[in-house]
């Protein structure tokens, strides 16, 4: 091939090969960032220190979480105990360490499976368009039609409690939810003429739906997911405390509202007051870094 | 040049003795419009209405008319991107027009579409190997991942692009840079037969010039057919041996491009190159422009008879109730006129 002949004819093309495009150091862009979205900032350290507690627990924690102590029980904080102990003498802090881990653990694989399933369906809905739309669509308004606990509850009741059941059972209604949000971008991604050159190109319908469109939704599907933690460890916290969710003696948040908190919030508040600070605060980081999110991925979204 | 004489094949005539390699037998593409809770039909725009044309192997046929007149809507039918109403696609003799997915998909790496707009047609989020280098991979041409990055290098070159490009993003690269992906990730299949969709439309003047040239090149390398849409007419003049001119889906004119330019002889395609500016003051001060009365009518409710006879300046009472047929003056040189 005689591409020197051809490359000769096109002077400009190899001196603009040598020119870098400018990038912003990954540092500098995140300092903009934070001065933009304060808040933001806040809020994310908030949740790269629980990710942190979750994560060292066994170092942190100055107790066993589940071993129980009757020399010590219903002790108000003190300094050995400085979150004070439980009816069962159990170390408050230790419990909300390791509380955190489960909380996250939870919150995290329901959210991120919840969002992606519901990424790969909202894509798919709005690629085949239709009467495949038309029946996704539907079946979402179902499950939509349902608040997110009561689905989650239902879900409990349908696979039982434990662990994975409890992420199965917040995870479903996340799907519809975000695949509502991911199809009205995919909708317009669909039109895009790149979509139609993959079509020409004669590629599969999964890898235009996988790699074409779904990375190209990249915006709606991290705010939706980024919501979807807060909510997702508040139903877990709703559960455990409705006792659907995360069994004894396992350390979980709503778990140690229950029962204790009841029995003893004249005598010993601070077995209710601090899980449920712990509660407050972390659905309040992971709140506060979502709104940073969208605002900073899709402004348009601000007014949902 | 033996193209041309190829090119001389009438339009919806019976097969010469050399098969062209596209042959559009009056393809119609209706999109009906849906309203109310029923989606009952409210309405038919009907964007190309009985067109037929062929394509003779290393042929360029340039596609022109105004802005809604269904030539992109032809081009999309024939790569079957959309599904035609009625009518048939023929690629080598064989009809694309209700043809499975996966013979499709076969013929489909032998036609290519390069498309308007360079910034919303390249994947963002792929780098340009990667965009260059997939169909490849998708039909299994050169499944080693060396020989691949090495074919992509290849065409990057062919294509007046540094081979260094591979690594980069679209989004860092200038609109006449990404047209040329595009037209590497066209070729990476090595087709027959390329839909050039305003190809050069949306770049700048010098860049055009580049493109042009390049699409030329690649036209006599490789021995490439263009169905060329376009309402640049000075472009088409310069790149094709065809031209068939378009309005409001029907086809009013088609003949040799420089029989077309010099001796017009549908009140359209006339109109058309009228208002082309001269690029000489003195001359261009010295001509009485004929613009064209009125807009062109809505496609959903297009004017009966021959849909050109609300603006056309020798038009009579008869024009309103015949449809027009294509009928030869000269050899290849067709026109739906019964005036002319």
């Amino acid at each position: 091939m005689n591409e020197e002949a051809i490359l000769a004819k096109l002077p400009g093309a190899q001196a603009v090969a040598d020119v870098v495009a400018p990038k912003q150091s990954f540092l500098a862009a995140l300092g903009t960032w934070a001065r933009n979205q304060p808040v933001g900032a806040v809020s994310g350290l908030m949740v790269i220190f629980l990710i942190l507690v979750a994560v060292f627990a066994p170092q942190i924690a100055p107790f066993d979480p589940v071993e129980t102590n009757y020399g010590a029980m219903t002790q108000a904080p003190s300094v050995q105990y400085w979150l004070g102990t439980d009816q069962f003498g159990r170390d408050l802090l230790s419990r909300i360490i390791w509380g955190a881990r489960t909380a996250l653990f939870i919150g995290f694989t329901s959210a991120i499976l919840g969002a992606t399933l519901g990424l790969v369906l909202g894509v798919a809905s709005a690629y085949f368009s239709g009467w495949v739309d038309l029946l996704f669509q539907r079946i979402m308004d179902v499950f939509l039609a349902f608040p997110l606990i009561i689905l989650a509850m239902a879900a409990v009741a349908v696979f039982g409690t434990g662990p994975d059941k409890v992420i199965l059972a917040i995870m479903l209604p996340f799907v519809p939810r975000c695949a509502r949000v991911v199809r009205s971008g995919a909708l317009a991604i669909r039109e895009m003429p790149y979509v139609d050159a993959a079509r020409a190109l004669g590629y599969g319908h999964m890898r235009i739906i996988l790699r074409h469109m779904a990375p190209n939704c990249m915006a709606p599907y991290l705010i939706m997911l980024t919501t979807f933690l807060g909510q997702a460890i508040l139903i877990e916290a709703s559960l455990s405390y409705l006792g659907m969710g995360v069994q004894e003696p396992t350390a979980a948040w709503g778990l140690m509202l229950q029962g204790g908190a009841e029995t003893y919030a004249e005598t010993a508040p601070w077995i209710a007051v601090f899980p449920g600070l712990a509660i407050t605060l972390a659905v309040f980081a992971f709140n506060l870094f979502g709104d940073a999110m969208r605002d900073t991925l899709d402004p348009k979204l601000r007014s949902r | 040049m033996t193209v041309v004489a190829e090119a001389m094949v009438l339009p919806g005539a019976a097969l010469p003795a050399a098969a062209p390699l596209i042959e559009v037998n009056d393809l119609k593409m209706h999109f009906t419009i849906a309203a109310g809770i029923v989606r009952k039909r409210a309405a038919t725009v009907k964007a190309v209405d009985g067109v037929s044309f062929t394509i003779a192997r290393g042929e360029t046929l340039g596609l022109v008319g105004e802005s809604g007149c269904g030539k992109t809507t032809t081009g999309r039918c024939i790569l079957r991107l959309e599904n035609p109403t009625s009518g048939s696609i023929l690629f080598e003799g064989q009809n694309l027009c209700g043809m499975d997915r996966g013979s499709l998909n076969e013929k489909r790496q032998r036609m290519q579409v390069i498309f308007q707009d360079p910034f919303s047609s390249l994947n963002p989020r792929m780098k340009v190997g990667t965009i260059i280098g997939e169909p490849m991979k998708v039909h299994g041409i050169h499944p080693n991942q060396k020989e691949r990055e090495a074919r992509v290098a290849e065409l990057l070159s062919v294509c007046g692009l540094n081979p260094k490009f591979m690594d980069r993003y679209p989004h860092e690269m200038s609109g006449g840079q990404r047209q040329r992906v595009g037209i590497a990730r066209a070729l990476a299949l090595k087709p027959e037969f390329i839909v050039c969709d305003e190809a050069v439309s949306a770049l700048d003047v010098s860049i055009q010039a580049q493109v042009i040239n390049l699409l030329e090149d690649l036209r006599d390398q490789f021995n490439l057919s263009y169905l060329f849409i376009s309402h640049d007419l000075s472009v088409v003049r310069h790149l094709c041996h065809r031209v068939a001119v378009m309005y409001l889906g029907r086809l009013v004119e088609i003949a040799d491009a420089d029989e077309l330019f010099n001796n017009p002889l549908h009140p359209y395609t006339q109109a058309l190159l009228d208002a082309v500016p001269i690029p000489d003051p003195e001359l261009e001060k010295g001509r009485t422009h004929k613009a064209m009365k009125g807009e062109i009518p809505s496609p959903i409710n297009p004017p009966g008879g021959c849909v050109f006879h609300p603006r056309c300046p020798l038009a009579v009472d008869s024009c309103q109730k015949e449809v027009p047929q294509l009928r030869q003056m000269t050899a290849g040189h067709w026109v739906a006129c019964p005036r002319v």
